[in-house]
């Protein structure tokens, strides 16, 4: 019977689904850089996956999740066109920053003091895309590499070039930021 | 191994990613590069730092009752559509359907668990589509549309000129009965006026209670139940009750 069906259907989904709701959340609060944007971006994304939670065929539902969430988001920044770039590469973000120095400072030198949550978040908040989806994903989402890449519907190779270019571009921000602050 | 490719797998390493043979590549790269054994530790310590920050978010507590109450709820409900296919099966037998679907005295311990299935219609209508079925502003044409779907259309009443502008009427579900909802607007905010028949025709006066912010406001009169939802303050909400009462004791009476 169709009725007990789509209970039943809702209440695989509701166990399957809502124990990732914070992780969801955290990754469409850094995408979307808005509290009330996120919330409806995770609203509407748990309504899509629900709607396709037939076709849903595991193993992972975090990286799924994700997938749709990006898709919502996607749909967000369209929205706000004049001031936000969809999550594509974007080759003149990524030459900005160099992965690398060759006069990098000494090891030493290089240890850096613990910040407050508010202030490393700002930071992430301001790397470009697609480098902080794929920080977030794997710092503070931790998805493995092959997971981001199903997340993203990228190679695992792009995921790596990805990341670390985010992380260099993190560390530049940070040191520059303690720079600046000494 | 250069350092452009070192410095990539490198993360890798640190995310513990690599199998043996490459994360032995890595090492001994590092080992001999001083560049990138620098980069290593830094990386390394940045980690370390981030682990020790709590970095995520938690979701609100309202985000997580309103997709809640978004998915089919703990008693089943039958979908539109399916409701909407028994009501075309023909008058005898949806007529039987209707008899034991709508005829029920609510017990007490009853009302509470009513009232949040009523807010969670009232909810689940603020998403996109799902608000009116039928649009109108003329009561003349959302009343007969009711007509045939339910066993008793409710009373639509049209309140633009006391404030409340209405806008359509919708057929919704609740205590896994289907139901009719008018639909009012004031200001930006809705109002669903939830209507269902009742065995009981005694009146029972207005009382507004509030759940999951919002309020509701519901009473018994002429064998039919009323629950008014809205996120509108109790005020506006008792106005809106009082108005609707007043123009519906003039419809019957005039
Ligand atoms: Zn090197």
């Amino acid at each position: 019977m169709p009725v007990s069906d789509d209970f039943q259907k809702a209440q695989r989904f509701r166990e399957a689904a809502l124990p990732y709701l914070d992780d969801v959340y955290t990754l469409a609060r850094y995408l979307l850089r808005d509290a009330s944007d996120a919330e409806d971006a995770v609203q509407e994304c748990y309504l899509r996956a629900l709607k396709h939670f037939d076709s849903y065929r595991g193993p992972a539902m975090k990286p799924w999740l994700f997938a749709i969430l990006r898709n919502v988001c996607n749909a967000e920044y369209a929205r706000r066109a004049h001031s936000h770039a969809a999550i594509e590469d974007t080759p003149g973000a990524a030459d900005q920053t160099p992965m690398w120095q060759e006069n990098e400072a000494s090891p030493e030198t290089e240890v850096l003091r613990s910040r407050d949550a508010g202030a490393i978040r700002k930071m992430i908040d301001a790397l470009a895309e697609p480098f902080k989806e794929t920080f977030v994903l794997r710092e503070i989402n931790n998805l493995s590499y092959r997971e981001i890449a199903e997340a993203v519907g990228a190679p695992v190779g792009t995921v790596m070039s990805r990341l670390a270019r985010a992380r260099a571009m993190l560390r530049a921000a940070w040191t520059a930021e303690e720079e600046h602050s000494k | 191994m250069t350092c452009d490719e070192a410095q990539i797998l490198l993360h890798a390493l640190l995310d513990n990613e690599l199998d043996a043979g490459h994360a032995r590549e890595v090492e001994a790269h590092i080992a001999s590069c001083p560049a990138c054994a620098a980069e290593l530790a830094a990386q390394r310590e940045m980690k370390r730092v981030l682990a020790d920050t709590k970095l995520s978010y938690s979701a609100p507590a309202g985000l997580r009752a309103r997709i809640e109450a978004s998915m089919p709820q703990a008693r089943p409900q039958p979908s539109r559509r399916s409701v909407l296919r028994g009501f075309a099966m023909g008058s005898a037998v949806s007529a039987l359907a209707a008899s034991g679907v709508v005829a029920v005295v609510l017990r007490q311990d009853d009302q509470q668990r009513i009232l949040s299935e009523v807010v969670s219609a009232h909810l689940r209508s603020l998403q996109a589509g799902h608000l009116i079925d039928v649009v109108s502003t003329d009561q003349h044409t959302v009343k007969p549309w009711f007509n045939g779907k339910l066993d008793v259309a409710p009373p639509v009443i049209d309140l633009t000129a006391q404030g409340f502008t209405l806008v359509g009427g919708r057929l919704d579900y609740v205590d896994a009965r289907a139901i009719g909802a008018v639909v009012y607007k004031r200001r930006q905010h809705i109002i669903n006026l939830f209507v269902s028949q009742t065995a009981s025709t005694e009146h029972r006066p207005p009382k507004t209670q509030t759940m999951q912010g919002f309020n509701c406001r519901r009473w018994g009169e002429r064998g039919l139940n009323f629950w008014a939802v809205s996120d509108i303050g109790g005020d506006e909400l008792t106005e809106f009750v009082d108005k609707f009462e007043a123009a519906m004791k003039v419809n019957v009476e005039g």
